[in-house]
This record gives structure tokens, C-alpha cells and sequence, in this order.
């Protein structure tokens, strides 16, 4: 067995990954960064669309210049990285010692480490997890996956599409089928709004996309490959709506029905996990519930931005610093974030009141005219709209956070 | 002269047919298969049990009855010698109501005729000991401890691996067009690549073993597809230890609960009769996907979400007239075979069918069988990351670091996995590279994600072993290509 020995070892080299594996360098720290991928930058080197950094950079950049600058900033700070690198298991040797075992083309090992960031991203729902039914045959893809086979292998999955789900990949997927001149036949919606950001629904309108909302995609037939897909209008409440089934003829079928954050190796150690986000319960510091294991990105809840991603992997550094400095995060009498009025999900869960912190929270419906309202601290913000589709990120400063005795709640009001 | 011999169906029956007559010296050998790969029929979607024999009525089915039992004891040994997955864990098959107790005993007098060791009625308290999670309200169940699970596609590979390095030779995308007879004695095989000579045609063509063996002239018999559906759901959800049975009805032996050999729980199937020409709609359906499930939880009340479901999933069953199956040398054309009808407890049956026909060849058709002086019984199953040690990961990856890169990450999956899957598609005759053909022999892409990650991995594999572009890679055969070109073919107007 070969054996390593770092400070921190972040898993995961897309953009939550770089820019943890980039700060805790610069804060001193002996870094090993792993991605299974044959090159960094996750998922980022396939979005070959504009919108990202826009935050963080002050300019807007492709996925993959976004990416480029971190990859260059870890090769610069020359930190130890191996890519095609899977982590098969994360073990808890004690709350100051975790060995990380992986295996890649260079042989199998064991990385013993003060601290882990982990920043392994999210999956895709896949059409069985929807309940599509009807036959197994080519032409179904996942968004990500036409976008791989698309923009990375330069494959042309095919040419008549039915979209199904409108969140941003779907959106983003749909633009990209129609200017390699696919013919885009739908976007299949199950709720009443759209799922994506409003700058990615202009999409539709630009390339004459239809849009049905409250519709879902029930079953899909061909031979060998996609032949049509029935889809049905269904209520307020989601329940089909018997005798409105109709066919859409198409050759491809996107499902773009939603990520879930890939926690399995924190699962198997008996991380804590929000069924909210998917994702791990974490503090101010993004610790989870196991010392010494921080988590930032898609894996910690799913994100709109890239911008925020790469905002989590840094404040994940600062924690994994602080953590390795200390011997451990020091006890804190945590105050709980609750979840009140139309707050689905909300990060993180708990906070210290010594630091100044930002939550990251979405909504369950669209709201107009509202106060987002933290009445423990007497903190309110006018909005003139919230969105599932758009993650809500405020800024708490730690004398407000600690102005709360044991909980703050966040919600939304009229 | 050797005696020439054309198997028509790849699948677990001709597959196992295949392997026992490998073994005789003046016997030459021919699979014929329409698919691009081997076991793509009926062997690819159905329970994967290896059945008791109980269930099998003597005097309405005797070849069923015969043949399941032997096939039980035949799959020990078979599954040892080509390293087919396996788990050997017992059948229960529960009793919910008193009147199910009578079914029980019918049962166990069936089991004890058809010579199946080792069954006994057992009480609710046994029965909850040997499986705390079924219904509360069960009363007991028959034990069934012989009964097994394998994989059955990995087994038709095995098996056909086995038998090409025996000297079997597989045509693979060969469609059967017509069978040539004179004179009242089979001469060969009319295909879509050629006329193969055959002094014996074996007629193992599964759901189109009728229309065969009308090409021959033979036409006292039908096969119906009967439909079943399944679920199977991720990884980590508690299912049972051994495979549960309800009590059976006249029709079906109903909808069972089981862990399948990878650790997933999976249920089904149903028992829908189609249309004799429905012979290809796998589909699955959203009733008969709700009978499954409101039937498996009358036994499994504990189901998981539905969300937590990975896969959904249809097979037919070849149903024959009669209902027995149907395995005789045809007197009116000398030399074709008839092996017919090989619905449930086919899967069990098939090397015992293997070596009923080649009894059929020497008893019916004269033909005294020499055995091959070297004939090799073994195969080595292909190298599965997630069975590897560390310090046999490191060995391996010293020899080829592909074997140190993960493709699929839900079921720890190897580049070199995958490689040596690609090598053995290409020594049994895979011409047309597909994604489930690395699928049935890695497990890549049926995990948790379903692929969304390693499939276009494994399509560039594909591509780079088989020199063409990736988006000529099928998912499963002619016809289903991964793409319609490369990604500017429909702005230069060349997509068809």
C-alpha cells in the first residue's frame, strides 16, 4: 500500500474543489487535490457558455476560462493533485486524523490527513427516478451527459428533441441543441413555473422553444432508438389530468429533471445529512457533523452559480485551517438556522455568531412583494420576488447572529 | 467427417447446448445468433432463479418437471467451473391465509415426485426468524433451501466463452431466413450473411421458435409472449435474505421479492399475455408496474420510496402451446431439433437441456458422440475491481494502470474492467460494440446513476478498441447509435 501524509486532502477537483485546494495552499497548508476526471475543473469544462465569475471575477467568462484561471492558480501554487484518482472510502480514524483511500492509474493508496474538504458535486436525475416508463432504447440522456458527449467528445446525440424539465442545464441544452440546428420540440414542465434562472428562460423565447408548463413526460417509446414521448398536463396539486396525453414525435429525449449532491462516502461515515439539500448539515465553518470533514459546492447544496461554489470552497479552507490550528473547531453554543414561511431549504444549518456568515436558501413558490424576515434578530429585506429557481444568499453579520439566543429563523412574508 | 451442428438462439438454452456438445470430437459446432451480442433474448429480463423444481406438475409438464430439478443440480457445478455469479440462498414462499397451507402441501407432495431434497413446511416463528421483515401477518411458508440466484446474462457469456474456446464457432447479427430440407433431411441454414451447412439444426430461437421451426415445415406448435415486469431499486435498501414467493396461483407463480446477486432489491414479474406478434415490446407499463408493486408489498410491506427505484424493466417469456416444453428430434425432417417453449423454469433447465439433446442425438438420431480428448471445462470470470484487494489493485495497475482508473463509479467499475469486457466481446465475435455489452459483463452503468457519468466513458473505450468515431457506438445493436454524427453534422446538412 503507498502511503501519503497531508494537512488537507479535498476531494473533488471542479470548482468548489479548486478554490478550497487554491486557499488552503495560500493559507499555508499542505493540500492534495483529487478528481476522478481525466483533466480539473468538473464540470465547468463542458459549459462552453457565457454567464460564470460574473461574482467572483467581476467579469463574465465560458465554463471553461472560469475553470482555466483556477486550474492555472493550482498549478502556479504547484499543489499536489492527481487527476483519473476515485476515492473509494473516507475513513474516521479519529476527530484528528482521516485517512482518505483512493485508487488511479498510478496505483491504489492511502492519504492520511488533518483535515478533508469534500467537494465531490452532485448527480442527475435519471428518467427511471422520474417514473418515465415505456421502452429502454437509445436517444435518452441525461442534460449533463448530451452536454459531455456534446462539448467534450464533440458527439451529436441527434435531432429532434423533447426537453424534459426546465431548470438551467435543460435551458442551457436546449440552446445548445437548437444552434448546432437541432430542431428543439419542447421543454416539459411538471411545475406551473420554470425551473431555471430568468436569464436562461429568455432562452426559449430566443430560439421559439415551446414551453409547457404543468406537463410531464409519462412514457417513451421506439424500437431501438426514441421514437415519440407522451406527455400529460397534470393539476395545482401535480395529479395527472386524465385525457390530455398527447405524442411528441422526436429522436431524443434530455432529462433535466433536477441534481442531487453525491454524498455517499459521508453517508458511509455516518455524516449527518439535511434531507432539505441532500447534502450534509454543516456550521458557519461548512464542518459537517464529523470533525475535521468541511464540504462546499453541489455537494453541499445545489447551486445556480458557480460564483457561490467557488465561495464555499474557500470559506471550506478557511475552516480546514482553522480546524488543523486549533485541534479542532472550537465549542461553540451553536445558534440553529430555522426554516419558517416558504424557506425550503436553508445553509448552513448552524452558526457561531463570531463570524459574519452567508446563507444560501431557496424558497418552495414563487412569492412577489415579499419581506425576507429574521425576526429573532429583527433583520428584514424587501424583495420584489423570490423563486424556487433562485437561490436567496444574504449576508448575517456575526453582531446580528448573536444578538439570537439559540435559534434564528428565516421566512418569507407578505 | 465431423457431424455439423447449427444452434439457432444465443441464449442461456443454445448457449448451454453449445457447451455440451464443445466436449465431442465429431461434432462441428455453429451458434447462430440475430443479435449483436449473445443472451439479448429472453435470458436478458426475467427473475434469475434458480428454481426448486417443486413447482413443475408431472403429469401436465414432465419435461419441466424433469428437467428444473436437474438443472438445480447441474448449475453447482457449472457455476464453479465458469465462475458465473452466485448466491445459493433458499426460496420461501409464504403462506398468508390458512387455505394457502393446502397450495403448500400440493407443493411439497409435487416436490417430493419431482425428487427435490430438503423442502419442509415451516411454522410463523421459523419463518420470521429466517426472515424478520416479511408481512406480520404471514403464517408460515414452504422452505425451499435449494433454490439459488445467478446473473443469467454473465451466464450466457460464461457459458459461450466456455464453449468458443472449446471450438464453438458464434455468428453474431446472423438472422435466420429459411431452412433448407431434401429429401426429408435438414441440409443447413439460410441467413442474412450466407447459407450455413448443418447435418443438425437446433432449434433454440426462444420467443421465435415457432416461426423456426415452420421454416422447417413443423408447424403443431406456438410460442406467446407473456409479458413480466420488474423493479429494481438502489443500492442500501434492506431486502430480503432469501427469495420470497407469495403462494402461487394456477397461472403464475406470482410476484417475488429478492435481493438480486448485486445487493439490490428487486421485484416482479407480473404475467401479462400479449399478442402472438408483440414478440419485441419489452416496454414497460405504468399498470402493470403498479400490479408488481401493489402485489410485492402484500409479502414486503416495507417497500422504499418510489424515487428510490434505479431501474424499471420488462421481459417475455416464451409461453408454448401446450405449456410443457418442447425439446424432440422431429421425425418428418431428420436432423432438426426442436427447443421449444423454454419458459420458467428455463434458466434452471438449461444445462440439463444441454445434455437432454445431446442424448436426443445419440438416441434419436443415431450419431455415436466421441469426446474430445482435451476439452476444458473452466473459464475464468473477468476481473472485477470491486472484488480486488488493495495489494491486488496495486499488482495490477503495475501490469496495466488502467486497471487503477474508475469508470463507473456507482459500482466500481475499471478502465481495465472494461478493456478486458471489450476484449472478450471481440473473442466470442461482437462486431458491432455496444454499451450492453460491457454493461452485462462489468456492471458499469446500472448502478445508483444509471450511466449518467460512464457511459460516454465507456463509449470513447468502445470507439478507440473497435477504430470508429464514438458516435457510431450503439447502446444495443444496429440501430440504436450513440449519436447521428459528429457535432456540426446537421449545420453542414449531412444527418439523413
Amino acid at each position: 500500500m503507498n502511503t501519503l501524509q497531508y494537512d488537507v486532502v479535498v476531494i473533488g477537483g471542479g470548482p468548489a474543489g479548486l478554490a478550497a485546494a487554491v486557499k488552503a495552499k495560500e493559507y499555508g497548508l499542505n493540500v492534495l487535490l483529487l478528481d476522478e476526471n481525466e483533466y480539473l475543473g468538473g464540470i465547468l469544462p463542458q459549459c462552453i457558455h457565457p454567464g460564470f465569475g460574473i461574482h467572483y471575477f467581476r467579469e463574465e467568462l465560458t465554463g471553461p476560462e472560469f475553470s482555466h484561471r483556477f486550474v492555472q492558480r493550482v498549478k502556479d501554487l504547484k499543489i499536489d493533485y492527481f487527476v483519473k484518482a476515485r476515492v473509494l472510502e473516507i475513513k474516521n480514524y479519529s476527530d484528528l486524523e482521516k485517512i482518505v483511500a483512493f485508487t488511479s492509474p498510478e496505483g491504489a493508496f492511502e492519504v492520511w490527513a488533518k483535515a478533508i474538504i469534500y467537494a465531490t458535486g452532485a448527480r442527475e436525475r435519471h428518467a427511471f427516478e422520474i417514473g418515465i416508463v415505456g421502452d429502454r432504447v437509445a436517444g435518452i440522456y441525461t442534460a449533463g451527459e448530451a452536454q459531455t458527449l456534446m462539448d467534450i467528445y464533440g458527439v451529436m446525440p441527434g435531432k429532434e428533441v423533447v426537453i424534459v424539465g426546465s431548470g438551467d442545464v435543460g435551458l442551457i441544452m436546449a440552446r445548445r441543441f437548437a444552434l448546432e440546428g437541432a430542431k428543439v420540440k419542447a421543454v416539459i414542465e411538471l411545475m406551473p413555473y420554470p425551473g431555471g434562472l430568468a436569464r436562461n428562460v429568455m432562452i426559449l423565447r430566443d430560439f421559439n422553444i415551446p414551453l409547457y408548463l404543468s406537463h410531464k413526460v409519462v412514457e417513451v417509446r421506439g424500437k431501438k432508438r426514441v421514437e415519440k414521448v407522451k406527455v400529460v398536463k397534470v393539476d395545482e396539486n401535480l395529479r395527472e389530468i386524465p385525457g390530455t396525453e398527447f405524442w411528441i414525435e422526436c429522436d431524443t429525449i434530455i432529462i433535466s429533471a433536477g441534481l442531487i449532491p453525491q454524498v455517499k462516502l459521508l453517508t458511509d461515515i455516518g455524516v449527518e445529512i439535511d434531507p432539505a439539500t441532500g447534502g450534509p448539515v454543516v456550521n458557519d465553518l461548512l464542518e459537517t457533523t464529523v470533525p475535521g470533514i468541511f464540504v462546499a459546492g453541489n455537494s453541499l447544496l445545489i447551486n445556480d452559480l458557480v460564483d457561490y461554489v467557488a465561495e464555499q470552497g474557500e470559506l471550506a479552507a478557511y475552516g480546514a485551517k482553522l480546524f488543523i490550528e486549533n485541534g479542532g473547531i472550537p465549542a461553540e453554543k451553536w445558534i440553529k438556522l430555522e426554516k419558517g414561511n416558504n424557506i425550503r431549504l436553508a445553509v448552513p444549518h448552524y452558526l457561531s455568531g463570531k463570524r459574519d456568515v452567508y446563507i444560501y436558501a431557496r424558497v418552495r413558490k414563487p412569492m412577489e412583494n415579499v419581506v425576507l424576515n429574521f425576526p429573532e434578530i429583527d433583520r428584514k429585506i424587501r424583495l420584489p420576488v423570490v423563486r424556487p429557481a433562485e437561490m436567496l444568499r444574504i449576508r448575517l453579520r456575526k453582531e446580528e447572529i448573536a444578538k439570537a439566543r439559540d435559534k434564528i429563523t428565516m421566512e418569507v412574508v407578505q | 467427417m465431423k457431424t455439423k451442428v447449427a444452434i439457432i438462439g444465443a441464449g442461456i438454452v443454445g448457449a448451454s447446448i453449445a457447451r455440451v456438445l464443445s466436449k465431442y470430437e465429431n461434432l462441428e459446432v455453429h451458434l447462430i445468433e440475430k443479435e449483436a451480442d449473445v443472451g439479448w433474448g429472453v435470458s436478458k429480463a426475467n427473475t434469475a432463479l434458480i428454481h426448486g423444481g417443486y413447482d413443475d406438475d408431472p403429469d401436465k409438464y414432465p419435461m419441466r418437471a424433469k428437467l428444473c430439478i436437474r438443472g438445480n443440480r447441474l448449475w453447482h457445478q457449472w457455476v464453479k467451473e465458469l465462475e458465473i455469479p452466485h448466491i445459493w440462498n433458499g426460496a420461501l414462499i409464504v403462506a398468508l391465509k390458512d387455505e394457502d397451507f393446502d397450495e403448500l402441501e400440493r407443493l411439497l407432495e409435487r416436490g417430493q415426485r419431482n425428487g427435490v431434497p430438503e423442502m419442509r413446511i415451516i411454522d410463523r416463528e421459523e419463518l420470521f426468524h429466517l426472515e424478520p421483515n416479511v408481512n406480520p401477518n404471514a403464517l408460515g411458508a414452504l422452505w425451499v433451501p435449494i433454490v439459488g440466484q445467478i446473473g443469467p446474462i454473465p451466464a450466457v457469456i460464461a457459458i459461450v466463452e466456455n464453449a468458443v474456446a472449446n471450438g464453438v464457432k458464434v455468428h453474431l447479427e446472423t438472422e435466420v431466413r429459411g431452412i433448407k430440407v431434401e429429401n426429408g433431411e435438414v441440409k443447413g441454414i439460410e441467413t442474412n450473411n450466407g447459407f450455413i451447412e448443418a447435418d443438425i439444426v437446433i432449434n433454440a430461437a426462444g420467443l421465435y421458435a415457432d416461426e423456426i421451426s415452420k421454416m422447417a415445415g413443423i408447424d403443431y406448435f406456438e410460442i406467446h409472449p407473456r409479458k413480466g415486469e420488474y423493479w429494481i431499486f438502489d443500492e442500501g435498501i434492506p431486502g430480503p435474505n432469501h427469495v420470497l414467493f407469495p403462494t402461487p396461483t394456477p397461472i403464475s407463480k406470482g410476484v417475488v421479492v429478492t435481493t438480486e446477486i448485486s445487493g439490490h432489491l428487486m421485484i416482479g414479474p407480473n404475467a401479462q399475455d400479449l399478442p402472438k406478434d408483440y414478440k419485441d415490446d419489452t416496454s414497460t407499463t405504468r399498470e402493470g408496474l403498479e400490479e408488481v408493486w401493489r402485489k410485492a408489498q402484500e409479502i414486503w410491506p416495507n417497500l422504499p420510496p418510489r424515487w428510490k427505484v434505479i431501474r424499471t424493466f420488462a421481459g417475455l417469456r416464451p409461453e408454448p402451446t401446450g405449456g410443457d416444453f418442447i425439446i424432440k428430434a422431429e421425425e418428418e425432417v431428420q436432423g432438426f431439433i426442436n427447443v421449444a417453449g423454454i419458459r420458467s423454469p428455463g434458466l434452471t433447465s438449461a444445462p440439463a437441456i444441454g445434455y437432454e439433446v445431446r442424448d436426443i442425438i445419440e438416441r434419436d438420431l443415431g450419431i455415436k458422440l466421441k469426446e474430445k480428448e482435451k476439452w476444458n471445462p473452466y473459464r475464468k470470470e473477468i476481473t472485477h475491481f470491486f472484488m480486488l484487494q488493495p495489494t491486488q489493485i496495486n499488482e495490477l495497475v503495475k501490469k496495466n494502470p488502467a486497471y487503477g482508473r474508475i469508470v463507473c463509479r456507482c459500482n466500481k467499475v475499471s478502465e481495465g474492467d472494461v478493456l478486458e469486457a471489450i476484449e472478450r466481446m471481440k473473442f466470442i465475435g461482437v462486431k458491432t460494440p455496444s454499451v450492453d455489452s460491457v454493461k452485462f459483463r462489468t456492471k458499469a452503468t446500472s448502478g445508483t446513476c444509471q450511466g449518467s457519468f460512464c457511459k460516454v466513458v465507456i463509449i470513447n473505450l468502445l470507439a478507440r478498441e473497435y477504430g470508429i468515431p464514438p458516435w457510431k457506438v450503439t447502446l444495443k445493436g444496429k440501430g440504436s447509435e450513440i449519436g447521428i454524427g459528429d457535432v456540426k453534422v446537421l449545420l453542414r446538412g449531412e444527418a439523413q
